[in-house]
């Protein structure tokens, strides 16, 4: 029997994890889908830092808001993520009640967020000029921040990794039953994993797995948001997350640079019933569309390069459910972490771990090494650097996404890493290859062929990220053309 | 730094032709920096025939096509490199690449040839809804996977857009055993030549949709169909005329966008029109020294007339950089008048133009009994010959003498553009 078990490989269960590997503990972290940050709720977000002036004071939202956020700083330049405190501003516009305004800055103030101001018109087209020209104020948030979600996921799964921890992809989980000193996880395909302790982050999945175990039930309510992502040549436009005030009109779409020099437009709110449903809709990206352009008029049609939809996982009780059940001991709930659950990961991960380690008894691992290693972001480095790292591997000579100037070498390391891409969006997620402009057209043969080559396997083996998704069907002439 | 005299930066066509020009016109110290790892570029998997008709008057296929020019710059033992990108060009020509083998080196040229062809639109920038499944492929994309990695992206196809590599890509699947269900066009005329309409769709009984679009993609993980739909003049889905077709692959052919990072990098302008570099006669861009030719200046349809055309911009590359060009002085422009899109070249030279300067545009819809006019300040200097029809699949040229700009000095302004018969 294993000590530990998470379910669910997103961003809170990959910083518990991290934060568990602290102590002399066996960790497993099991994930229905193929890699990490590939659930619905880590991959596709608003990748935001948000202030915490936006949930009800004392609830856990506002708590583990504000205490993630005041995190990110040491835990980006551990583990080598990109983030920058850019600032958040909450946009008001011509008939919107300016009173919200204040009743947000005091929210946030109750709920311990520094230095809110409120600007006027003035004051806001200074700090942005490209501001539609109907915004009349703001709540300008110093303490916001952007953040890329599946590089934070992929970082701490890796520093978790490089720490004892151990990961499963491709195991859903059919049946969960407490046994004599611990849990027992029964899969879909009919494994059994033993531990003394669970750890539920299955985001969408984490109230069903609650329900398993525990009379406290909890209902999720799955909310799908969609996305526009604006090609980097506008990454000028706005420097801080612009948000919109929520009205009677909806709660508004944000405009967002990303840590990567995109810009995201987004999301809608569509309560969903099946919360695997990632479509996009014609309504959905009008909406977006729609709402934006208050924040950015004239939004050039052409400058778009890819939409997308993630998933909440929105609490039936509207709060996060942290903690070990009170009916089923040692099971330990991270469920229902929607907005702001990035901003909360690193503490939630802090929490969640200390309570798990308290109720395992476990000790201090010594050996534990917080320091992640980025792969070499080749883009970003001098033309000093680059000649350096190609004479060391030639493979950092060679571009295969010419978009985003991704190197052989940098998917070859993301391929050898631990937990490492094994699909074309595990490659994309982790270096940006296809991520770019021309949204993987030039460089997925070349992928698929590092990928079979790392791997061992066929073209036809190569999938976009797991389970059916296959790329190539077959060699031409048939099969037996191919012998 | 090493120096070099002509740089040309792309071995497909373009770049091919243009170092043969340039080193015809006299430049022995050129380059080639070429991405992949022979040269060629995208006519390596053109492996259909019909490339050549108007240059060599056979009809031959990509490869052999490129063939010949690979060949005639070997016998010229043109210096080239492969495996190698460029990352960097500044306006003062100093040019950054990277390859394995060579590692990071940075070149001085007298004159730099842009010859970087062009990419695909993707499924992104059409904002089709729907999920995000396997399946869905740039034609580009699946030509490249089944003429050179030999491997089939799918069997049961629809193709959104009628591009001419989406129409090669529907006779090619059929080739493979593979059912072509339709050929699913926005507009309500191809954008494609009518030989490929004829010789890939036609010929194969795949029908072409004109004004239809997919609305909707379904398929969690690989493609299982997708949903198309009429569409009205604003080119907006009407609502009950959606059909479901259950496919396995969708591959897109809904346009090609000029690949010009290094060009803005330079400081090179763009048209909005073409997408490609502001160009004079001498394709010569704004940025001195800096010369544009084939699908990076605009889409062509024709390697025929790329060919022709690098040569000329290699020639003046050349020219340049033995110093045999004089300060041209100020050009003037080139509108594009009545039914005309994206003419180039921008700018003209009036009083140096010395060689025939062929305009290239596309026309903005489809003309029938239409011929190409010419105004200098508003008034007709040239009336061309009268077409049956005129389409946005078909580039439309017109060759201009230089004797008709010696004929007006003060020319000041120059209009391009189509004369309908009523």
């Amino acid at each position: 029997m294993r000590d530990v078990i998470i379910i669910g490989a997103g961003v809170i269960g990959c910083a518990t994890a991290r934060e568990l590997s602290r102590r002399k503990l066996d960790i497993l972290v099991v994930d229905q889908a193929s890699d990490v940050a590939d659930g619905g709720c880590s991959k596709a977000n608003t990748a935001i830092v948000h202030g915490g002036y936006d949930a009800k004071s004392g609830t856990l939202k506002a708590k583990y808001n504000v205490a993630g956020n005041a995190m990110f700083d040491a835990i980006s330049q551990e583990l080598e993520v990109p983030f920058e405190r850019n600032g958040s501003l909450v946009v008001a516009f011509e008939g919107d009640d300016l009173s919200g305004l204040e009743e947000l800055k005091a929210r946030g103030e109750t709920n311990g967020v520094p230095g809110l101001e409120i600007l006027n018109q003035a004051a806001l087209q200074a700090k942005e000029p490209n501001i539609g020209p109907t915004a009349v104020a703001a709540l300008w948030v110093p303490t916001g921040g952007i953040v890329c979600p599946y590089e934070l996921t992929v970082a701490y799964a890796e520093n978790a990794a490089a720490n004892g921890v151990q990961f499963q992809f491709d195991t859903a989980v059919d049946r969960l039953e407490a046994i004599p000193g611990g849990w027992r996880i029964t899969t879909t395909s009919g494994e059994t994993l033993e531990a003394k302790a669970i750890v539920n982050a299955a985001g969408c999945g984490s109230g069903r797995l609650n329900n398993m175990v525990s009379a406290h039930k909890l209902d999720i309510l799955p909310r799908r948001g969609e996305y526009y992502m604006v090609d980097k040549t506008y990454s000028g436009t706005f420097h801080s997350a612009m948000f919109q005030l929520p009205s009677d009109k909806g709660k508004g779409i944000l405009v967002a640079r990303t840590v990567d020099g995109t810009l995201l437009l987004g999301p809608t709110a569509e309560d969903v019933d099946d919360p695997t449903d990632t479509r996009t809709t014609a309504e959905g990206l009008a909406k977006v569309l729609q709402f934006a352009s208050r924040t950015w008029p004239n939004i050039p049609g052409r400058s778009f390069i890819t939409t997308f939809a993630g998933i909440r996982p929105r609490p039936s009780d509207g709060d996060f459910r942290l903690g070990e059940a009170p009916d089923a001991p040692g099971f330990f709930n991270a469920a229902g972490i929607e907005s702001p659950g990035l901003t909360a990961a690193p503490a939630i991960g802090v929490d969640l771990a200390g309570w798990v380690a308290d109720y395992l008894k476990a000790e201090d691992n010594p050996s534990f090494q917080p320091k992640r290693t980025a792969i070499p972001k080749f883009r970003e480095l001098s033309n000093e650097e680059r000649a350096v790292l190609i004479a060391q591997d030639p493979a950092f000579g060679r571009i295969v996404c010419r978009c985003e100037t991704v190197t052989e070498g940098e998917i070859r390391e993301a391929i050898r890493r631990t937990p490492g891409a094994r699909t074309l969006d595990g490659v994309k997620r982790r270096t940006r290859a296809g991520m770019g402009r021309c949204q993987a057209g030039f460089c997925s043969p070349r992928v698929v062929d590092i990928l079979c080559e790392e791997l061992g396997l066929q073209p036809t083996e190569i999938t976009k990220f797991g389970g059916n998704s296959v790329l190539l069907t077959g060699p031409i002439g048939g099969e037996e053309a191919a012998q | 730094m090493r120096q070099v005299d002509v740089l040309i930066i792309g071995g497909g066509p373009a770049g091919l032709a243009a170092a043969i020009a340039a080193r015809e016109a006299g430049v022995e110290n050129l380059l080639i920096l070429e991405r992949e790892e022979s040269l060629g570029g995208i006519l390596k998997q053109c492996i259909h025939n019909g490339f050549g008709l108007q240059r060599f008057g056979e009809e031959l296929t990509g490869p052999e096509y490129a063939q010949r020019y690979i060949d005639k710059a070997m016998e010229l033992a043109l210096p080239y490199q492969c495996d190698t990108m460029v990352l960097d060009v500044t306006p003062d020509r100093v040019v950054t690449a990277i390859s394995p083998t060579e590692g990071l080196q940075q070149f001085q040229a007298k004159a730099i040839v842009l010859a970087m062809g062009c990419r695909e639109r993707p499924r992104g920038a059409l904002g089709i809804p729907g999920w995000r499944c396997s399946g869905i492929y740039s034609a580009g994309t699946a030509q490249r996977f089944v003429n050179l990695e030999g491997f089939l992206p799918g069997k049961e196809v629809v193709i959104l857009g009628s591009g001419d590599i989406g129409l090669i890509m529907a006779r090619r699947m059929t080739f493979e055993g593979c059912k072509v269900k339709a050929c699913v066009e926005l507009m309500p005329y191809s954008s494609g030549l009518k030989r490929n309409i004829v010789q890939c769709l036609d010929d194969y009984g795949i029908p072409l949709m004109l004004n239809h679009t997919v609305v909707d993609v379904a398929g969690r993980e690989r493609l299982e169909g997708v949903t198309i739909a009429q569409v009205g003049e604003n080119l907006k889905p009407i609502p009950g005329t959606e059909q479901y077709i259950p496919c396995d692959t969708l591959l897109l052919s809904v346009g090609l966008i000029p690949e010009n990072e290094l060009s803005t990098a330079a400081g090179v302008e763009l048209s909005p029109a073409t997408s490609g570099p502001v160009v004079d006669e001498t394709l010569a861009t704004n940025v001195p020294g800096i010369f544009a030719a084939g699908n990076v200046l605009h889409v062509h349809d024709l390697v025929d007339f790329v060919s022709e055309e690098s040569a000329r911009a290699g020639e003046q590359a050349a020219r340049y950089a033995l110093g045999q060009t004089a300060d041209n002085g100020p050009a003037i422009p080139v509108e594009n008048g009545f039914g005309v899109n994206g003419v180039v070249p921008q700018r003209v030279h009036a009083g140096k133009v010395d060689a025939p300067i062929r305009f290239m545009f596309r026309p903005r819809n489809v003309y029938k009994a239409v011929r190409i006019c010419v105004d200098f300040d508003g008034q007709e200097v040239l009336r061309g010959k009268p077409h049956m029809i005129m389409a946005p699949g078909e580039m439309a040229t017109l060759e201009v003498e230089p004797q008709l700009f010696a004929d007006h000095p003060d020319v000041s302004k120059i209009t391009v553009r189509l004369e309908v018969r009523q």
